[in-house]
């Protein structure tokens, strides 16, 4: 548009004229496309504005304002002294089983995931296309209906109540999408590279390490970002499974909000709903690019 | 004596046989080429030398050892593939090296091999470049590459320039045939396209629905095929195929009479196939030929020879005729001559060859 208003030809109105038609559609769709984004953005700000006020501004009305003075000292008492449950420890302890529990989890999901996808596409054995039939079915077992029979293995195993018990409910229940996720992903990698390889004298894990890790970084990136943001997320499962000490970010951010004693503290809500949504909104950003041209990948090819 | 000997080799998936028992010994140093059409089993007992795919039953035996149940990767064998297989996460030296590493060879030793072979295979400009930045005769030489570094026993090459156009595909045939006779390394070369088979074999194996169809070089198979399945593969375009019974002298084809060389008297009133190779036809009568009447339907100038597509009766024939840079005179072309002693006689019923002597 830029180049046809600077072309100094006798045509140069009705040009205008062409440019200015074909860019009202354009300005049309601008403006909705920004006042979705400030839709979608409001709460966000209500959050992060309120977060910032102390108590009397918000009890006071006006939850739109900007604050009249700015504050930190709710997200530091989110953070380390206000009261969780009984005592008064704040987010942290709570943000530190959450990742504790996040990071075992997402590894060995992914690396399960990625190994068996290796091996359901690359050594297919009798039944192996029922196996994956299965796994597949496990995805789409919803949450609650596997709450009683896992709080059984649990308590069978001593898991029950700790970090580790946690770590093996999400493993377990994210084994399914790591798999489908690299099946497809690798079901499009030619078998003839691990057929070479195998020739060229590597065996299982060789050709796994050196030949399909290395060419897996988009469905990597998928598959950690997805297990990521369920697991972060989960709250049935850290409230079914957790004890006082073990209990993730979402519980514990429950508890904070839902206390039933003393003034409820708005600003430390926001501010402590804010650290719990931080670690995925970080992920999203750092590695989104990756995850949707991983999807697209993983769908189009498988 | 590197040698690769199959005795009874059959490949069953499940109830379905696909390959039905083969005996083949491939002498050491020798280029052995399983052509056949697609669908053959020659790429799966391929497959099967190299430890890709279980052998069903029969013995496979390298240098004098049974291989059945030996992995792969202990096999001493190097495969070249049709799509090349080069790993795209590395450069062109660390594919080559990669089976080098694997074995555990001093790194020093790694690097003055891959050089000598870049070397040899023109590869050296290309050594940190990644298989992406290459073009497709460069990616199968790098294919190659990585088997000749290993040294190993046997080559084994399936469909390796299938994916190359026309004019690369006949310049890497020429250097396979180079490399072969500067290496001497007992190879297993697979394809469909049996131009490459005669120009690259020392020995042919014409395969054809899990069954070997005759084994020889290249111009017994051309000279003197089994049966009308050799026949009809090897050559272009192919043997002419008639219908016709036999004569006291020889076989009646239609209205014509074709003479042989050879008594078939004792055969007389047998029911035969007749085969004429397309270049092996005269124009003009010569002494000792027969005269074969064709309508002629089509002419198709390659150049210096061209194609005749012609009629006999029910028959579609093909005859090659020189065109000393013209080909109006063959334009009116209305017979043939067939050479005595060219024409080959199959039993019509069996396909095989007839021995008629002469």
């Amino acid at each position: 548009m830029a180049n046809t208003s600077t072309n100094p030809s006798a045509a140069v109105g009705r040009t205008k004229a062409s440019s200015l038609s074909a860019a009202v559609p354009r300005i049309i769709l601008y403006t909705v496309l920004v006042l979705f984004c400030i839709y979608y953005l409001l709460p966000l700000y209500v959050m992060v504005v309120n977060s910032l006020k102390p108590l009397e501004e918000i009890t006071a009305g006006g939850m739109m304002a900007l604050p009249n003075e700015w504050t930190i000292a709710p997200w530091g008492s989110a953070w380390s002294t206000a009261q969780i449950g009984v005592d008064a420890t704040g987010l942290r302890p709570y943000f530190v089983n959450s990742l504790v529990m996040v990071i075992p989890a997402v590894a060995l999901s992914t690396i399960l995931g990625a190994l068996n996808g290796y091996v359901l596409t690359k050594w297919a054995f009798r039944g192996s296309t029922l196996l994956f039939g299965l796994l597949l079915f496990g995805c789409f077992i919803p949450f609650q209906m596997v709450l009683i029979p896992m709080a059984r293995i649990l308590g069978l195993t001593g898991l029950a109540g700790s970090v580790p018990g946690l770590v093996f409910v999400h493993l377990v229940y994210g084994i399914g999408f790591s798999t489908l996720y690299f099946r497809n992903y690798y079901a499009a990698f030619p078998t003839e590279l691990v057929r070479a390889a195998q020739i060229d004298g590597a065996g299982f894990f060789t050709i796994f390490w050196r030949i399909l890790l290395p060419s897996s970084g988009p469905i990597a990136v998928v598959c950690i970002i997805w297990q990521f943001t369920n697991i972060w997320n989960d709250f049935l499962f850290g409230a079914s499974f957790s004890d006082f000490d073990s209990q993730p970010m979402t519980v514990a951010l429950n508890n904070l909000v839902q206390s039933s004693t003393g003034v409820k503290e708005y600003n430390v809500h926001f501010a402590g709903a804010i650290m719990a949504a931080l670690p995925t909104l970080l992920v999203y950003i750092v590695a989104g690019r990756y995850f949707v041209r991983g999807l697209m990948a993983g769908s189009v090819k498988g | 004596m590197a040698g690769v000997n199959l005795s009874g080799i059959v490949k069953a998936y499940g109830a379905l046989q696909v390959v039905h028992g083969i005996d083949l010994d491939v002498a050491e140093k020798e280029f052995v080429v399983l052509v056949g059409p697609s669908g053959c089993g020659k790429s799966t007992t391929l497959r099967m030398i190299a430890g890709l795919e279980e052998i069903t039953d029969g013995d496979l035996m390298i240098d004098g050892r049974r291989m059945n149940r030996v992995a792969p990767k202990d096999r001493d064998v190097a495969m070249v593939f049709q799509n090349y297989a080069l790993y795209p996460h590395l450069n062109v030296a660390d594919n080559m090296a990669f089976g080098l590493r694997i074995r555990k060879m001093p790194k020093d030793e790694i690097k003055t091999t891959i050089d000598d072979v870049a070397e040899i295979l023109g590869l050296t400009p290309y050594l940190d470049r990644r298989p992406a930045d290459l073009s497709g005769g460069q990616r199968q030489r790098v294919a190659m590459g990585r088997a000749i570094v290993r040294h190993p026993k046997v080559f084994l090459f399936d469909e390796p320039l299938s994916n190359l156009d026309a004019k690369l595909r006949t310049q890497m045939r020429a250097e396979i045939k180079r490399l072969h006779n500067r290496l001497g390394v007992t190879s297993v070369y697979v394809t469909h396209d049996q131009v490459e088979a005669m120009t690259l074999a020392d020995r042919i194996v014409v395969m054809n629905d899990g069954r070997i169809e005759q084994i020889g070089t290249p111009m017994e198979l051309f000279n003197h095929p089994a049966n009308t399945f050799v026949a009809g593969f090897l050559g272009s375009p192919p043997m002419n195929q008639m219908k016709g019974t036999l004569t006291e002298t020889g076989a009646r084809v239609g209205d014509a009479e074709i003479a042989i060389n050879g008594s078939v008297a004792a055969h007389a009133g047998r029911d035969v196939i007749v085969g004429i190779r397309p270049e092996h036809v005269t124009l003009k009568a010569e002494s000792a030929s027969s005269t074969l009447p064709i309508n002629l339907d089509l002419v198709e100038p390659l150049g210096s020879e061209a194609l005749l597509h012609a009629r006999h009766g029910e028959d579609h024939l093909v005859f090659k005729a020189d065109t000393n840079g013209d080909i109006t005179h063959l334009q009116g072309v209305s017979a043939v001559h067939v050479p005595h002693h060219l024409v080959k006689l199959f039993d019509a019923e069996t396909g095989r060859a007839l021995n008629v002597g002469g």
